[in-house]
């Protein structure tokens, strides 16, 4: 049954991992970076959903984080990664932990270095059947995280939109002859991301409701890890591993000994899964042509 | 003007100007500290920029010239300080001498080779991987090492706490940190220089033809991974002498990261520019931290962040290509030393 429920709690924060990982991975399929400042974003949206707690209505909060983390991912791209576009990915790398820095210090700013506590979005009780216990939160993280998947997919899929973001991906140049407008879809791939990250932090705040400038950190390069586990640029893969991530964790958490290993643990399995499949679980190999 | 730009580009002062900065900064400062009119902060200051030169030069042997992207650094360090300060607090309790050179450079030796056998398996997956693959498993890394030695029971590393380091006489740490920086120069140089170093920079201009040309990729790509994080792993032996406890929370990927931007931002490929970012940051961040105290420290990491948005985008914007041609350094010296001496440079 402990383990039942573990195995449950890990799909649940697997989800909120997945959640975090589509964004990263959809922009590294589409503008081909590592959005290092991707974590921030939701831990910008926690602040907004804090300042919107004005309206106390946690869902109205959090459509106000959504619409502001698209406008700061809009804002960002545009700003910061835009003029880089062609330059070499170490450059881009850097300007996004500059991003990165400059976000968790601006929020350390204006919000102050003590950790606020907005319990407002906190969901109690659990289910219990016999030994068998699982939280309200766990639940609806789950439901969440599968109506978003089946979204995406759907959007990806079926609209022209998606069918753009596609092809934008597997050849950037060739989608440009097409006709397809490319900053766009770029900047729409930034918004979505953003938006999931905003929705992230409702779902991290649910169930912890600590919330300072580091929010973002931890979760964001484990999702990163996630990302390349299932293969980076890959939705299925980001979802896929995102929820291997979370079932280790929770896993790994549920057992005394190893508890304190955990982070160790997850890092560890990236690396194995790495050197055994280095494009990830399902990431396409790609042969350098000479 | 000719003159003098003429006579600092002679070879020999271009290869070597820069051992002999360090050596001359370290003879004045230890004459002056021998002579006791070093302030506390001062010696700190040295210490600091000479573990930040070692870490940003050895850094820069990876990022720099074998273009492998490292998020691990710290990951090497961390081990140099934990298992060479381990061995130092060992050697201190049984000898009772809390300033002995012997016992520093063994613990710098040990902590050295710690992190170079770390290097040598974190080389490993660098053989397979690339790019972006690469960095997140460093990172993974250098997360896994803070990680285990943080957990570790407490009487083996002090667990959460820190691990307590012996003291040394504060007179001449810095003397000794910037002998290590100088060693770490003459070997890196020196290295690059050669047949070897050649090589490993073709590895970074393109694998594939490198592989052609008959270079053994395996062979160079262990052996920069191994020698960068032995340097790594002196700096945190020197790092563990400096603090009172080593605290595995200081070796997180945001420290990686600021040695990444100290190699970024001295210029890639760049062995002094290393060493004059690493000095320069590093001054700047005790300066800032003594004048903004409390809630303005943060004001640091918003110039820093800034500044570091504002250069990369400067130096590589596409869209800024002809701006730079136009407005660079090099022209505009070249023309304020052409104006007076014009009859003097028939060749151009």
């Amino acid at each position: 049954m402990e383990f039942l429920s573990a195995l449950l709690n890990g799909f649940s924060s697997g989800g909120t991992y997945a959640i975090i990982a589509i964004g990263y991975t959809m922009v590294y399929g589409i503008a081909k970076m590592l959005n290092f400042a991707h974590g921030d974003i939701i831990m910008v949206g926690g602040y907004a959903m804090f300042v919107a707690l004005v309206f106390n209505q946690p869902l109205v909060a959090l459509a106000f984080a959504i619409l502001a983390c698209m406008l700061l991912g809009i804002t960002v791209e545009r700003l910061a990664y835009k003029p880089l576009r062609g330059a070499s990915s170490l450059a881009v790398l850097i300007t996004a932990i500059g991003v990165s820095s400059l976000l968790q210090s601006l929020a350390q700013i204006i919000f102050g270095a003590a950790p606020k506590m907005p319990t407002q979005f906190m969901i109690n009780g659990a289910i219990t059947l016999g030994t068998f216990r699982i939280n309200y939160s766990t639940l609806v993280t789950l439901a969440v995280t599968v109506v978003i998947m089946t979204a995406l997919t759907v959007f990806v899929k079926y609209t022209k939109t998606g069918r753009a973001m596609v092809a934008v991906s597997e050849d950037r140049g060739a989608a440009q002859l097409m006709g397809i407008n490319t900053n766009r879809i770029i900047a729409i791939t930034f918004a979505i991301g953003s938006a999931l990250a905003a929705v992230a932090a409702y779902l991290m705040l649910m169930k912890a409701p600590t919330l300072s400038s580091t929010l973002g950190a931890m979760p964001g390069i484990k999702a990163f890890t996630a990302a390349v586990i299932g293969g980076i640029g890959s939705i299925p893969g980001a979802m896929l591993g995102g929820v291997l991530l979370g079932v280790i964790e929770s896993l790994a958490l549920s057992v005394p000994q190893l508890a304190p290993f955990t982070d160790a643990i997850e890092f560890a399995v990236l690396i194995v899964i790495l050197l055994v499949k280095p494009a990830g679980l399902l990431g396409k190999a790609r042969r350098e042509k000479v | 003007m000719n003159r003098i730009v003429s006579f600092f580009k002679k070879p020999f002062l271009r290869n070597y100007a820069n051992y002999m900065v360090i050596v001359l900064v370290a003879l004045v400062f230890a004459v002056l500290s021998l002579t006791g009119s070093l302030k506390m902060g001062t010696q700190f200051l040295l210490e600091q920029i000479a573990i930040a030169a070692l870490l940003a030069v050895s850094l820069s042997m990876v990022v720099g010239f074998l273009g492998e992207l490292s998020l691990g650094h710290a990951g090497f360090m961390c081990a140099g300080a934990y298992l060479g300060g381990k061995l130092a607090a060992a050697m201190t309790a049984s000898s009772g001498d809390q300033s002995s050179i012997v016992t520093l450079l063994v613990a710098c030796l040990a902590g050295g080779c710690i992190a170079a056998a770390l290097g040598f398996v974190i080389g490993l997956p660098a053989l397979r991987l690339r790019g972006d693959y690469l960095a997140i498993v460093t990172l993974a890394f250098g997360e896994i090492v803070r990680n285990v030695v943080m957990n570790l029971p407490m009487d083996w590393f002090g667990g959460t706490l820190g691990l307590e380091t012996p003291r040394f006489d504060r007179k001449y740490l810095f003397v000794l940190a910037l002998v290590m920086v100088l060693l770490c120069l003459a070997v890196t140089q020196n290295l690059i220089r050669s047949k070897h170093g050649r090589a490993i920079i073709s590895i970074k201009d393109n694998e594939i033809a490198a592989r052609a040309m008959g270079i053994d990729i395996t062979k160079y790509k262990l052996f920069v991974f191994t020698v960068s994080a032995f340097f790594a792993g002196v700096a945190g032996v020197l790092y563990s002498y400096t603090v009172s406890r080593v605290q595995s929370a200081t070796f997180d990927y945001n420290y990686s990261i600021e040695i990444l931007v100290m190699v970024v931002l001295g210029g890639m490929g760049s062995i002094n520019g290393s060493l004059i970012a690493a000095a320069l940051i590093t001054f700047i961040n005790t300066k800032l931290q003594t004048v903004l105290t409390g809630n303005l420290a943060v004001l640091q990491n918003v110039f820093y962040a800034l500044i570091l948005i504002t250069i990369v985008i400067y130096k590589n914007a596409p869209g800024l290509k002809g701006f730079r041609e136009k407005y660079n350094l090099k022209n505009l010296m070249a023309k304020l030393s052409k104006k007076p001496s014009e009859e003097e440079v028939p060749h151009e």
